[in-house]
């Protein structure tokens, strides 16, 4: 009995493999679209080419002054020349470590948190929550154990936009969460108050909390009182984001059917086991898109803090531009400046992802 | 730049408010003494009148008026801490005591000294309303400019003070307006004008801005007037004086010929005007309640007028603004200061 020997596949046509494979199915599958990729290119290959060309191939990258800059592209030696303080604003030199030592620890928890297997992960996170700020605040600012103290005036650039947006994420959370519930009580006074103040804070413009926080609050408390302008800032930002949060998880508390709440009932639950048990941990998930995109409007929103003196990544570099020996590169300074802003919102938005197919329980 | 002040009537009304209130007088000496430094307010940031260099350290004209303060009532020009504010908030900033001196190209006018409880405490620039023309325009006079293309920022006082200009000479023109000053650069530079126009001291920080510096040059007319001052509460005229005397100092101790290099020198001067700024002799510091030696101070550490203006924004600036109009009054300038004696 002879067995029969299938003749081994094969393999496509070359025209559908690899580069050109790819090139034809999508972008010349058709007089049309052919058409359209042409122009499209057309019209974009010049802009995007001298934009390659000032970035790269005419830039300017080492050197000390602008005497430097001779080639015509872009003049990184302006970005060069103050690195220090786009990271570290006017930090003093010889304290950095100590931002250093800030910006390693937050790196190391937010990896471990990330990290799934790490053992105690629950405690960590409440460590990162709890001890680990204080520990930041007394770090930064200096004052004990020896520690020279660093007042918050001379925080600033990546530092002080991570420490704002860092509070903010942190704290706008769980007032968020309270608020959200608080405005779906039955209570009637909590839930008028969380009403009002989410709607008060909502429909103020930030620009406006922050102006009045740092311009007319020292009007009307006593000389004596100096509230830290930083601290006002930031309270302006928490009680403003908070809100936002508040509104954004109401919709998942909303989108849960009210079955599970009968349910969480029907099994004898308090009012905070049933919420905390089986109702949050649900309109948390399905609000993770949402989260996410509150919390990177919020980041970029940290550089409105400019407009009080507060020396945020943008205002650092605003401030850099108006250094006479480096007057005209405001170009190198933006483009800097919104690259860094990307990264952390680009990273941002692929934990969500990530997070969104990890929790993805299906139906 | 900063004329415009949407908060004006805010402003005067927490003014009245806090002058009113319980503002201690005759205690911001003590306040700075005890607290061992000078809170100053400046400019977030304008090329050659205050801005952070590569260090971080604030430097600048407006600065070193601070510094001056600092040398004479602490004895260490260094002991100042900055607070960068807007527009907007310089005003509620030293009325609500957060600062105790503003040096923040502040133009002095009626309304500001008399309704926002302030005191302006002298002049360390004379600013005012200039032009930059491209030098291949061959003009050399702003009376030349008879249809001419003008580049505006739009919403400043710059446009009215223009307007009357040109309608006061009997020329005409026609307005190329943008909206903030990085834009004007490029029209200018793009040719959509033949002149621009804005305060002197932005000019020179401006025609840095341009591809090529040299080919454009600023005219010597001024248009329009701009002193900018440091500014003080009201209330309390000891600091006050303080604040007016030490600016004063520096100009007087140009006029002496007192410099950083030769203060040491000119103690052994026998020049009784020299002797008596040095606090050598004279009514040393006691008026004022500081040091006998804060003239010294403000010479040894932060040096005369002339020499803060070079090392700022003139000839030994990347900015060039030549003086002008802000040379001492011997040299044809404005610049003039009380004797002390």
């Amino acid at each position: 009995m002879s067995v029969h020997e299938f003749k081994p596949d094969l393999p496509p046509p070359s025209s559908s493999l690899g580069v050109v494979g790819w090139l034809k199915t999508n972008l010349f599958n058709g007089p049309v679209n052919s058409i359209a990729t042409l122009v499209l290119l057309y019209i974009l290959v010049p802009p995007l080419w001298s934009a390659f060309q000032w970035i790269f191939l005419n830039a300017d990258w080492v050197g000390d002054s602008r005497e430097m800059c001779t080639s015509g592209g872009a003049c990184w030696v302006f970005i060069n020349d103050r690195f220090g303080q786009f990271i570290y604003g006017y930090y003093p030199v010889e304290l950095r470590w100590r931002v250093d030592a800030f910006f390693i620890s937050l790196a190391v928890i937010i990896g471990l948190l990330v990290y799934e297997k790490t053992p105690q992960r629950a405690k960590l996170g409440i460590f990162s929550l709890t001890i680990y700020p204080i520990i930041v605040f007394f770090l930064l600012n200096g004052g004990v154990l020896g520690m020279e103290p660093v007042e918050t005036h001379r925080w600033g650039g990546l530092m002080l936009t991570l420490v704002i947006a860092i509070v903010g994420i942190v704290a706008a959370l769980p007032f968020g969460i309270v608020l959200a519930l608080g405005r779906r009580s039955e209570m009637p006074i909590i839930r008028s108050f969380c009403t009002i103040f989410i709607e008060f804070w909502r429909a103020v413009p930030l620009i406006t909390v922050l102006f009045m926080a740092s311009v007319m609050l020292p009007l009307f408390v006593s000389e004596e009182i100096e509230f830290n302008k930083l601290l006002r800032a930031m309270i302006g930002i928490i009680l403003f984001q908070s809100a936002y949060m508040a509104e954004v998880i109401r919709g998942g508390l909303q989108a849960i059917p009210k079955g599970q709440y009968e349910a969480g009932e029907a099994l004898g639950l308090s009012y905070w086991q049933s919420m905390g048990l089986i109702i949050l941990p649900q309109a948390l998930k399905i609000t993770i898109p949402s989260i996410v995109n509150t919390f990177i409007a919020l980041f970029k929103d940290t550089s409105l803090v400019l407009i009080i003196g507060l020396f945020d990544l943008l205002a650092v570099g605003q401030a850099a531009l108006a250094d006479p020996a480096w007057l005209g590169y405001s170009v190198e300074m933006y483009v800097f400046v919104a690259f860094v802003f990307w990264l952390f919102c680009f990273g941002m938005s692929r934990y969500s992802i990530y997070l969104e197919k990890k929790l993805h329980t299906g139906h | 730049m900063f004329k415009k002040l949407p908060v004006k009537s805010v402003v005067a009304a927490a003014a009245l408010v806090v002058a009113s209130g319980a503002q201690a007088e005759d205690a911001t000496l003590a306040a700075v003494k005890s607290k061992g430094f000078l809170q100053c307010g400046v400019s977030a940031g304008l090329p050659g009148f205050s801005n952070p260099d590569s260090e971080g350290n604030w430097q600048g004209l407006d600065v070193d008026v601070c510094r001056a303060v600092a040398a004479a009532v602490l004895g260490d020009a260094s002991k100042v801490k900055y607070t960068p504010l807007t527009a907007k908030e310089r005003f509620t900033a030293l009325q609500s005591g957060e600062i105790d001196i503003l040096s923040r190209n502040t133009t002095w006018t009626l309304t500001r000294d008399s309704s926002l409880g302030l005191n302006f405490a002298g002049v360390n620039y004379y600013d005012g309303q200039g032009f930059m023309v491209s030098k291949s325009l061959g003009v050399s006079s702003a009376k030349e400019l008879d249809g001419a293309a003008v580049c505006i920022q739009s919403g400043t006082t710059t446009e009215l003070n223009l307007a009357d200009y040109f309608r006061e000479h009997g020329m005409t023109y026609t307005p190329v307006v943008f909206d903030t000053s990085d834009q004007t650069v490029k029209g200018f530079e793009a040719g959509r004008c033949d002149v621009l126009t804005s305060d002197q001291s932005q000019l020179y920080a401006l025609r840095i801005k341009l591809a090529k510096p040299d080919s454009a040059m600023v005219l010597p007319e001024i248009i329009s007037k701009e002193p900018l001052g440091p500014v003080v509460r009201q209330g309390d005229d000891q600091w006050f004086n303080i604040v007016k005397w030490s600016l004063f100092a520096m100009i007087n101790a140009e006029e002496l010929g007192i410099s950083l290099e030769n203060v040491d020198e000119m103690l052994k001067s026998t020049n009784p005007n020299v002797r008596r700024l040095l606090g050598l002799e004279g009514p040393k510091g006691k008026g004022l309640g500081l040091d006998d030696k804060w003239g010294y101070n403000i010479v040894k550490q932060v040096g005369n007028y002339g020499e803060a203006f070079d090392r700022n924004v003139g000839a030994g600036s990347p900015l060039g603004i030549a003086r002008g109009v802000n040379a001492l009054w011997k040299d044809g300038g404005f610049q003039y200061a009380p004797p002390i004696r």
